[in-house]
């Protein structure tokens, strides 16, 4: 059940997530930068932008769309706070899943074409990397016999060996879910592109800033979920572990090419039949 | 202090250039320079740009297009032009079908020579362009407070 | 007991006043008292049996022997009159007679057998039971008042059309008291009377316009049902002349578990997935669409196919940990998967909703298949949210279908801003069917947590999430396309004058409470109607008592989430935040604002971009051939498992 530390844990994720997630992109960004052969910004580079935006003045297609953006922000906290309070992994997930839909209505009140075409596209991702998502709470729920994010933590150390299948799709699904070349259809991280900034093309000043936040929110939450697969290995291994993958992310990102969103889809429904069910299957196997 | 200065992104458009200037742009991009070092970014979208840097001579049919863009920029913000073009029309100044200089349809703040203009110069374009962002980002502070009040 | 034969006498004695109406006026305001009556007395029952478990009524044996003989030859009547509609059957219709013929054979053949078992108590009432009256009673009832006016309109748009409207209401009446029929009757001769009468109204109403395409249609809808029926009838001659057991009570039957109920069990099973619309049976309620929105919106939420999943609910004790139940499970499944992926490529929203529909209930099978106390929950709780969210959703498209004249979901762009309040009845109904913390998110994750500790086969559970997962995928999908044309900013202004009748919007606007209400208030529904039935059941022994229940913390972040929901609208209203208006991103070549562009040589080009419905990818027919097949075999498996 929950205890005073969950208590500060979750308050901590309110609190620090968002700098921890402003962290982690940053060191994105430098390491894509020395990737290139180039020195790349200041660590804090995201904060700055995102302090920058708040000084903008905000330019709106539809004031509603500041009300969707809220919504995700909102849902987006919840789902962390859910997983950093040790509670309901799914129920985390389902959050999150609602704030990314609140997302993707923010783009499509604005109505330009192009961000019609990163939202629909950003749906089409999440339809590809949904199913995976729910096997990775399915898959800890056959080891640790629970959804709840403290049982899984102090689940058993070689979890995360049962549930190497759920681990490998989980990766794949992750350089979907950060928005990362191979997969980054529906926004990519450079503008002058045929799709502009896809689902945030419309999206200015403090509205901006505001999805901004949610992403680095989502980095943390989304390095925990990763932090979950070797947790009970104690945090001086998993915290590393957790971080090197994450950040191959990175290495992923500069080394491919943009796919299609029919290749995207085949391919995830693919690997997540391929790795995340047979994993569930084997389970009992190997438990 | 304003961040305006530490995260400028800026939006560039050729209006009716002959590319030079605007090879010379993304030069600053690449590892040589890597104006990123500076949080700079090229957006490619007017909503999310503090800088408009604009190259070329302007014609009619660029002409609506720079005012659309500048229309979509939001507040504050600064538009430089670059190349020998965008300050006077260049060699194409006499041309029957250019405005000659992106100042004839825009406020333009900071003027860079050069044909083309070189990247050293459009990165010293845009410094000097933050100084009077910052102003102006101070301005449209006192003028939302007024608002509000 | 008097209410309940209120309940099923009041509407049939309503539908032949409103036949006789005189005048168009008399006959509206005698269906809007009458629908106001049956709403009324239904939830006077809920007040008077509040949370009771199972009461049995038993009647006078005269009484008892009076109606047994007028619902057998009513049971005779209704075959001989469907036999008579089949004069205008065609080709390969002509299996339609035989089955008729057949089921009426097999009842009469389990009617008049010699030894038939007795019936004691033929009524009863339990929680899940005036739940699903509640729901037919005031879901049903506002579907009544809202054809008031629709069908003025729909008369007047169609003229070719012949004018029944009395008779189409007293249909509707009917169709009512049938369904309150099924949901309180304990004796199965008694209930499959029931079963046949809303076959009988539903293919009436089908076929209501008379086309050629209607027709055609209605007869689909009665051929699948009948099958559906003789699978009832069969489990009733079973019951009669088989061996074991020899009863036509139902509590009996469900309570004999599954050694002993098992075949009959899976025989109404059968007929309920055909009037639930469950592949491979799903085609008549696709079909069902060319009936006026009113029957569409009854047949999808309060009556006809909720038929179907209550009599599954039902006899989930029965299927509970058998591998008829798992594979009765698979049915569902897989239909919610493929239904699901299929609503994507929908571009018509009546269509989109027919495949949720069927997809919903495919989901609240593979809850009952499971059986287990928190899936029956799941189960429920699922019916009662997709009762009213889709009620609302059905009525709402109808109406936005006579103000903007299309049912395309690409024409309701910018509804937020053209028609608000109609617009936020299509949002209310959209987040009630798949947001969380809505329905689905609590019946999706008991599944989850049921389907991950079933042992009936390897390897069983794990198959059946995985089906959920790549199910809700799709759902996600083509829900948020919706509400995002919904929310989008129209490129030109382009409001709607037309009001929205008064009928239609006291119906819309009650049924948007209802949804609100029963969504803010779930676990009030779950205390009041859920838990008594299932903690009868588990009582009783029926099904193994759930320790998985979904914890407080869960329900608490719930509601969190939901008061969310409907706080940030409200802060957003009270401190709105500066903003500037411009137009959309278009390249810099806006001409005039986001609506148009300069296009190439200069011209002046609209902008256009739709929503993306995945044609190439998924592929209707393919989809639903495989889907068929596969539920076929699986509907075979079915059988040959529960006679093992």
């Amino acid at each position: 059940m929950t205890t005073s530390y969950s208590w500060t844990l979750a308050v901590g994720f309110l609190v620090f997530g968002p700098v921890l997630g402003a962290l982690l992109a940053g060191i994105d960004r430098r390491l894509t930068a020395r990737m290139q052969s180039r020195r790349g910004p200041p660590l804090l580079q995201p904060v700055y932008d995102v302090l920058k935006l708040f000084e903008k003045d905000t330019l709106v297609v539809t004031r509603l769309q500041t009300l969707y953006l809220w919504g995700f922000l909102f849902f987006m906290v919840i789902s962390g706070f859910i997983l950093f309070l040790g509670s309901d992994l799914l129920l985390s997930l389902f959050a999150l899943t609602v704030s990314g839909i609140f997302l993707c209505l923010a783009a499509y009140a604005t109505n330009s074409p192009y961000s019609n075409i990163g939202s629909s596209r950003e749906l089409m991702l999440m339809m590809a990397y949904e199913p995976m998502l729910i096997m990775v709470p399915l898959g800890f729920f056959l080891v640790a016999d629970s959804f709840r994010v403290s049982d899984i933590v102090a689940g058993e150390p070689w979890q995360v060996l049962q549930l190497s299948g759920i681990l490998i799709g989980f990766l794949f699904v992750l350089t979907i879910k950060l928005r990362k070349s191979p997969f980054d259809l529906s926004s990519s991280h450079h503008g002058h592109q045929e799709l502009v900034k896809g689902i945030t093309t419309d999206l200015s000043g403090s509205d901006l800033a505001l999805v901004e936040i949610g992403h680095w929110y989502e980095n943390t939450i989304l390095l925990a979920w990763l932090y979950l697969f070797f947790a009970p290995l104690g945090v001086v291994w998993a915290l590393p572990i957790a971080l090197v993958l994450f950040f191959a992310e990175v290495l992923i990102d500069n080394t491919h090419a943009r796919l299609t969103w029919t290749s995207t889809l085949k391919g995830t429904w693919s690997v997540t039949a391929l790795f995340g069910v047979t994993n569930l299957m084997l389970l009992p196997l190997i438990a | 202090m304003s961040f305006l200065k530490k995260s400028p992104w800026v939006l560039h458009y050729a209006a009716t250039s002959c590319n030079g200037c605007d090879i010379e742009l993304l030069a600053c991009l690449t590892p040589l320079y890597d104006v990123e070092r500076f949080g700079i970014v090229n957006t490619g979208n007017p909503k999310h740009a503090d800088i408009f840097l604009v190259t070329g001579s302007v014609n009619e049919e660029s002409r609506k297009v720079v005012e659309n863009l500048y229309a979509q920029m939001p507040d504050p913000k600064v538009v430089v032009a670059i190349g020998a073009c965008a300050l006077s029309g260049g060699i194409f100044r006499d041309a029957y079908n250019v405005y000659g200089g992106i100042d004839q349809v825009l406020p333009v703040d900071v003027y860079v020579p050069g044909c083309a203009a070189r990247p050293e110069a459009i990165i010293d374009g845009v410094v000097r362009a933050l100084a009077i962002l910052e102003e102006r980002a101070r301005e449209r502070k006192t003028q939302r407070k007024l608002v509000t009040s | 007991m008097p209410l309940i034969a209120l309940l099923m006498g009041f509407p049939l004695l309503a539908g032949l006043a409103i036949l006789l109406a005189s005048t168009p006026e008399r006959r509206a305001d005698l269906v809007r008292r009458s629908a106001y009556a049956i709403g009324a007395v239904s939830l006077l029952l809920a007040v008077v049996y509040f949370r009771a478990g199972p009461q049995f009524f038993v009647i006078w044996d005269g009484l008892a022997q009076v109606l047994d003989l007028l619902f057998m030859l009513g049971g005779i009547g209704v075959s001989l009159y469907l036999l008579y509609a089949c004069r205008r059957i065609k080709g390969l219709e002509w299996y339609i007679p035989v089955l008729i013929l057949v089921q009426m054979g097999l009842i009469l053949v389990a009617e008049l057998a010699a030894d038939h078992p007795e019936v004691a108590r033929p009524f009863y009432i339990d929680s899940f039971s005036i739940l699903m009256a509640l729901i037919v009673g005031l879901v049903g009832g506002l579907i009544c008042i809202h054809a008031i006016r629709y069908m003025q309109d729909y008369q007047a748009h169609a003229e070719e059309v012949a004018d029944r409207r009395p008779a189409f209401f007293m249909m509707l009446f009917i169709f009512l008291a049938a369904m309150f029929g099924i949901v309180f009757t304990n004796h199965l001769p008694w209930l499959f009377f029931f079963w046949e009468v809303t076959t009988l109204c539903s293919f009436w109403l089908i076929s209501y316009s008379g086309t050629e395409e209607a027709i055609r249609n209605g007869f689909r809808a009665l051929g699948l049902n009948l099958i559906g029926g003789i699978a009832f009838a069969g489990a009733i001659v079973w019951l009669t002349l088989g061996p074991g057991l020899h009863t036509w009570e139902l509590d009996q039957l469900v309570a004999a578990g599954s050694a002993l109920a098992l075949i009959p069990a899976v025989l109404i099973g059968i007929a309920g997935l055909t009037k639930s619309a469950q592949m491979p049976f799903s085609s008549w309620l696709l079909g069902a669409m060319v009936a006026p929105t009113p029957v569409s919106a009854l047949l999808h939420s309060s009556t006809m196919v909720k038929a179907g999943v209550f009599m599954l609910v039902k006899f989930a004790p029965v299927y509970h940990d058998t591998l008829a139940g798992f594979l009765l499970a698979l049915i569902g499944g897989l239909t919610f998967l493929i239904t699901s992926l299929v609503a994507v490529n929908q571009r018509n929203a009546k269509r989109v909703l027919a495949y949720s529909t069927i997809a919903n209930l495919g989901l609240i099978i593979m809850c009952a298949g499971i059986g287990t106390a928190t899936t029956l929950w799941a189960a429920i709780l699922l019916i009662l949210f997709h009762a009213v969210a889709k009620a609302l959703l059905f009525l709402g498209v109808g109406t936005t279908e006579h103000l903007i004249g299309s049912r395309d979901i690409e024409d309701m762009e910018g509804l937020v801003y053209r028609r608000p309040v109609l617009a936020a009845t299509l949002l209310i109904g959209i987040l009630g069917m798949f947001l969380a913390p809505f329905g689905m998110l609590l019946s999706k994750y008991a599944c989850f947590q049921a389907f991950l500790s079933l042992d009936v086969l390897p390897g069983d559970g794990i198959l059946l999430a995985a089906i959920l997962a790549f199910g809700s995928a799709p759902t996600l999908f083509f829900w948020s396309k919706w509400l995002g044309k919904l929310a989008a900013m129209p490129r030109r202004a382009q409001p709607i004058e037309l009001p929205i009748p008064r009928d239609e919007a006291i119906a819309l606007f009650a049924l948007t409470v209802v949804t609100y209400v029963a969504c803010a208030l779930f676990p009030l529904a779950d205390w009041v109607f859920v838990q008594p039935y299932t903690g009868f059941l588990t009582g009783e022994g029926l099904i193994p008592a759930g320790d998985e229940r979904i914890p407080w913390e869960n329900i608490a972040m719930m509601t969190a989430m939901l008061g969310g929901l409907f706080l940030l609208p409200l802060v957003f209203w009270l401190l709105p935040p500066q903003a500037t208006a411009v137009s959309g991103y278009l390249s810099g070549a806006n001409v005039d604002g986001s609506a148009s562009y300069q296009g190439a040589m200069g011209a002046e080009r609209e902008v256009a971009s739709r929503g993306y419905y995945l044609a190439g990818f998924i592929r209707e027919e393919t989809m639903i051939r495989n889907g068929l097949i596969g539920s076929g075999s699986l509907l075979l498996l079915m059988l040959i498992g529960a006679s093992l």
